[in-house]
Parts: structure tokens; C-alpha cells; sequence
């Protein structure tokens, strides 16, 4: 197997006094999709916070391509290849949808690559092509969860995280988030998905973590979760 | 009805004037949520930046040396805004928001401290040049004082440049990145640090600009100047909406009229001669901004803060 693209060894995580996430050891290898799952407060948007750089860790340590992570500034991480597209999309909502696009490439000096990759955004969600010119702030929380996953993919990363993606929308558009997901990795994107939606997660998954107050408490590929019985009843619903 | 137009376009200097100071309040709070209290202060020491090259150069005309008066302004201006946000608030960016607010008024005290003990005279007040010569005669019932062309034309292209500058430039479309959603910001890979401290120095050089105006205007400067400017201008941006570079001048331009046309017309109204003239502008300015904020507490063109999650 290939040189890992993130190793994550004994991540801990506080905030304040109360330790978030309790050392957590995982990897991504290049091609790979991997999900953390698991419910409210088990850890999984802190993980993704620290590994780029917006929260501080305790202790332990996070390769990334080869370097190690600590102390380096959120906005040095994006350059390295880490994009994260943030639980609740975060889009900014006074900018226009173009103008969105724009800054999620902020750091590429290559105009004609930026203009290509803004194509491919627009072919990717043609719902953004059309409303270039909109403020963000108008869009669906699809279609804005839409320009969040576009906006990450603009700086061309070696690793995608997105965070909940398809929380708060509706089944339709949920399964068209999931379906761009399962689209980018048949074209190779590496990404680290946490979701709370886990049977769509772990269908797309190559390898999944079960995550509990701060934990990882299971870990397995995607099917073996899919089918492990604790997963299906605490995650899948079924009694 | 005859003193209207004098009464506008005093109104309008005047107000051009808090509108520049004003963008300096409502820049730093747009990005940081900071009242910089001490904003009054960046004025002043502007003014004094100013002063200092009009002494390095006598003999040399007004017209001739005013470029190089707001080039010294703004330098220093700028310095002590820029200084004041790495080593006054930076270190208390996490603290409660109590922290700053306190800093910034504790550095306004110093700041006027230090230039009442260490200024040359500045004791007292201290004569600022002026322009010589009449005013400009538009109409019989209008004329434009010099001072009043300079704050006229100088506020005009800081705006226009401002507003190229957010919409057109990367790192002023980094700059509203910042302030809409920084933590995002920081994740596009905008050193938010940096925008912060841009955000500062623009309202400086702003601050020196405005400051160098109202020298022109008065003929005097002095140490506690900046409190009773910072003050206005801190209402014009309230006014306007705070946040909004726009409203901040729009806010300075209605606040500007309100003063001149209180002092104008109040002493006209039947039972009110005793509440009109100068000495009553400010009652009436901050009487404006109290009834604004009763019907449109988020001020004139501010919007309220509705973030879809």
C-alpha cells in the first residue's frame, strides 16, 4: 500500500477544561474515502477543526502529505492541499456565487487553471453556473452546500474533508450531495466525510470510524460497518 | 428658506468629515467587533503628524505642502492605529469582549497624555495653517469656503478608492471574506491577521485625512480634539448602520446636515430661541441619533444579522 496521505496518531483535542476528543489514531490513503461516523458531540467537527488548523490540539500528532501539521497556521494548511468544506456550510453569503468560487481558490495564481475549475464547478452543480452572478446568501442550503463542496474543490486538494454534508436537506437533495461525493471519487479525489447520515457514509466508504465522546470505537471498511450489528443499531436504526 | 443651500453644503463638509472618521469605527467593528474608542486619538495624532511637516517647511505655501501634510498624517496615523491593534488588542482577541473595549478607552487617555506632555506647546492649542483668500461665491445666498472644497474633494476619492478597493481587489474581496465568516476566511487561505491590521490602516490614513480637514477648518488643533470627532463620527457610524462602509458616510452626511441645520433653523422655531445656534448642535446631533435608533436600531443602511445555518 502507498505512504499514507494524513496520519492521525493520539489526537487530543480540548476545549477549555473538557477534552473533546480523546486520542484518536487514523489514516487516509491517497484515492481512499473515509468516513467518521457517529452521534452529536462525539468529536467528529472538532477533528476535522483541528486538522485544519482553526482549533488548536493537545497533544499528539498529524501527518499530512509527509509534514507534520503542528503550529502551522490555518491558512498555510489550505496551500499544503487540505480543504474543508465546514458543518453548516458556511458559505459567504454577501458574495456573489462566483465571487465564492473565487476566494475558495484564493491562494492559485493560475487564472486560466482557476477558469477551468470554475467550469468544471459549474458543470459539477450547473444550479451555480446559473446563478453566478447571485449572492450566495439567496441559495438553497442545497445548492449552498452545493457551493461549499465547489468552493473546497477550487483549490485543487489533495484531501477533501467535508462535514455533514447533507445535514438539514431534504432526501432529494441529499442523495444528489451524496451521489457528487460517490462522482468525485470514481475521478480519484481523496476525501475524509463525516456525516450523521450513516448508511449513505459507510455505502460510499472505504474505510469507516464509529466515533463515541471523543473515541474511536470501532473501526472497519465501509461494508463490514454496514453490516456490524452494534452499528445498525445504534446508527441504522434497526432494533 | 434663503439660508438652505449655505445650510446644506456646510452640512455636507461636515459631514463629510465624520463620514471618513466614521469608516474607521465601522471597518474594525465590521471585522474584529471592536469599538476602537481610541479611534478619536488616531485623528488627533494625525493632525499633529500634519502639523509637524507644515513647521518642517516654512516659507513654503499652503497649496504646496498640504500633500506632504497628509502624507505625514497619515503616516503617523496609521502607525499608531496599526501598532495600537498588534500590541493593544491582538493579545486580547479570545479575551471578553469587556477587555478591549476598556483598552481602548485606557489607550485613548494615553494617547492624549502623551501628546499633551511630549508635543511642543501642545499644552494649549496649537494654530493649524489655513488657506487664505476669499471664499468662493456661487450664488448670493452661497458661498464655499476653501477648507470646505478640500473635505469635499478629499472624501469623495477616499470613498470612491475604498469601494474599488473591496469590490474590485483580491485582498479586498479577502477583506469582506474576513468579515462576513473569518474562521471560512482562514480556511480559503486568507491570513486574517493581515486583513485585521489592513482594516486598522485604513482607517487610519482615513482618520489623517479627516484630521487635516478639520485643521484647515478650525486654524487649531490641539490634544483632546479627537474626543468630541471620535465621538460624532462613532455616531454617524452607529447612524448609518455599523458594519457598512456606506452608511458609515451616509450616516456623517445626515448627522453633518442635522448640526447645521439645527443651528441654522432651531432659534427660528416660536419658543425655541434659546435651543438654537451652536452652542446646542451636539444636543441635537445625539437627539438624531437616539430617534434613528428607536424606529431602525440597525441604523440606516445596516442589516439585521439573519445567518442561514
Amino acid at each position: 500500500m502507498t505512504a499514507p496521505l494524513l496520519e492521525v496518531h493520539d489526537l487530543r483535542i480540548a476545549y477549555g477544561k473538557i477534552e473533546a476528543v480523546k486520542g484518536i489514531t487514523f489514516t487516509v490513503h491517497p484515492g481512499q474515502v473515509v468516513t467518521l461516523i457517529g452521534t452529536n458531540g462525539a468529536g467528529k467537527t472538532t477533528t476535522l477543526r483541528t486538522l485544519s488548523g482553526l482549533h488548536p490540539p493537545l497533544s499528539g500528532t498529524i501527518r499530512f502529505n509527509g509534514t507534520s501539521l503542528r503550529g502551522i497556521p490555518a491558512h498555510r494548511i489550505v496551500a499544503l492541499g487540505l480543504a474543508h468544506s465546514p458543518e453548516g456550510r458556511h458559505i459567504f453569503p454577501r458574495l456573489t456565487i462566483a465571487e465564492n468560487l473565487q476566494l475558495g481558490a484564493f491562494l492559485r495564481k493560475d487564472s486560466d487553471g482557476i477558469r477551468r475549475d470554475t467550469e468544471r464547478a459549474y458543470e459539477l452543480f450547473p444550479i451555480l453556473g446559473e446563478r453566478a452572478q447571485q449572492p450566495a446568501g439567496t441559495l438553497s442550503g442545497g445548492e449552498q452546500q452545493m457551493l461549499a463542496m465547489g468552493r473546497a474543490l477550487m483549490s485543487r486538494p489533495k484531501l477533501l474533508m467535508l462535514d455533514e454534508p447533507s445535514m438539514g436537506l431534504s432526501p432529494i437533495m441529499m442523495q444528489k450531495i451524496m451521489a457528487t461525493i460517490a462522482e468525485l471519487k470514481a475521478t480519484g479525489t481523496t476525501i475524509l466525510l463525516v456525516e450523521q447520515n450513516a448508511q449513505a457514509a459507510l455505502t460510499l466508504a472505504d474505510q469507516g470510524h464509529v466515533m463515541e465522546t471523543g473515541r474511536i470505537v470501532l473501526s472497519g471498511t465501509g461494508a463490514e460497518l454496514l453490516h456490524d450489528e452494534s452499528v445498525r443499531k445504534a446508527y441504522l436504526g434497526e432494533d | 428658506m434663503h439660508q438652505l443651500p449655505q445650510t446644506l453644503v456646510s452640512g455636507l463638509a461636515l459631514g463629510a468629515l465624520y463620514g471618513l472618521i466614521a469608516i474607521g469605527y465601522t471597518m474594525v467593528y465590521g471585522i474584529v467587533q471592536l469599538i476602537n474608542f481610541a479611534h478619536g486619538e488616531i485623528v488627533m495624532v494625525g493632525a499633529f503628524g500634519a502639523l509637524t511637516i507644515h513647521l518642517w517647511l516654512p516659507g513654503v505655501p499652503l497649496g504646496a505642502a498640504l500633500p506632504l501634510m497628509i502624507l505625514g498624517g497619515v503616516v503617523i496615523s496609521v502607525a499608531v492605529a496599526t501598532a495600537a491593534e498588534r500590541f493593544a488588542y491582538r493579545p486580547l482577541r479570545n479575551a471578553p469582549r469587556l477587555a478591549p473595549l476598556i483598552t481602548a478607552i485606557g489607550l485613548s487617555i494615553a494617547l492624549q497624555q502623551l501628546v499633551w506632555a511630549f508635543y511642543p506647546n501642545a499644552k494649549k492649542n496649537r494654530d493649524f495653517p489655513q488657506f487664505h483668500g476669499n471664499a468662493f461665491q456661487l450664488a448670493d445666498n452661497l458661498h464655499l469656503q476653501r477648507d470646505d472644497v478640500f473635505i469635499l474633494v478629499a472624501a469623495p476619492l477616499c470613498m470612491l478608492a475604498l469601494g474599488l478597493f473591496t469590490t474590485k481587489s483580491r485582498t479586498g474581496r479577502a477583506m469582506q471574506a474576513t468579515a462576513q465568516d473569518p474562521d471560512t476566511a482562514r480556511l480559503m487561505g486568507i491570513n486574517t491577521d493581515r486583513i485585521i491590521v489592513l482594516a486598522f490602516a485604513i482607517g487610519g490614513a482615513f482618520a489623517a485625512v479627516a484630521a487635516v480637514a478639520q485643521g484647515l477648518h478650525i486654524g487649531q488643533i490641539s490634544f483632546d480634539m479627537g474626543f468630541i470627532l471620535g465621538l460624532k463620527a462613532f455616531t454617524a457610524a452607529v447612524l448609518g448602520g455599523i458594519g457598512n462602509i456606506y452608511g458609515a458616510m451616509l450616516g456623517g452626511v445626515v448627522l453633518g446636515i442635522a448640526e447645521t441645520s439645527s443651528i441654522t433653523y432651531i432659534q427660528d422655531i416660536p419658543g425655541m430661541q434659546q435651543l438654537g445656534g451652536g452652542g446646542w448642535k451636539d444636543v441635537w446631533a445625539f437627539a438624531l441619533l437616539i430617534l434613528v435608533l428607536l424606529i431602525r436600531p440597525q441604523g440606516l443602511l445596516g442589516e439585521r444579522v439573519a445567518d442561514r445555518a
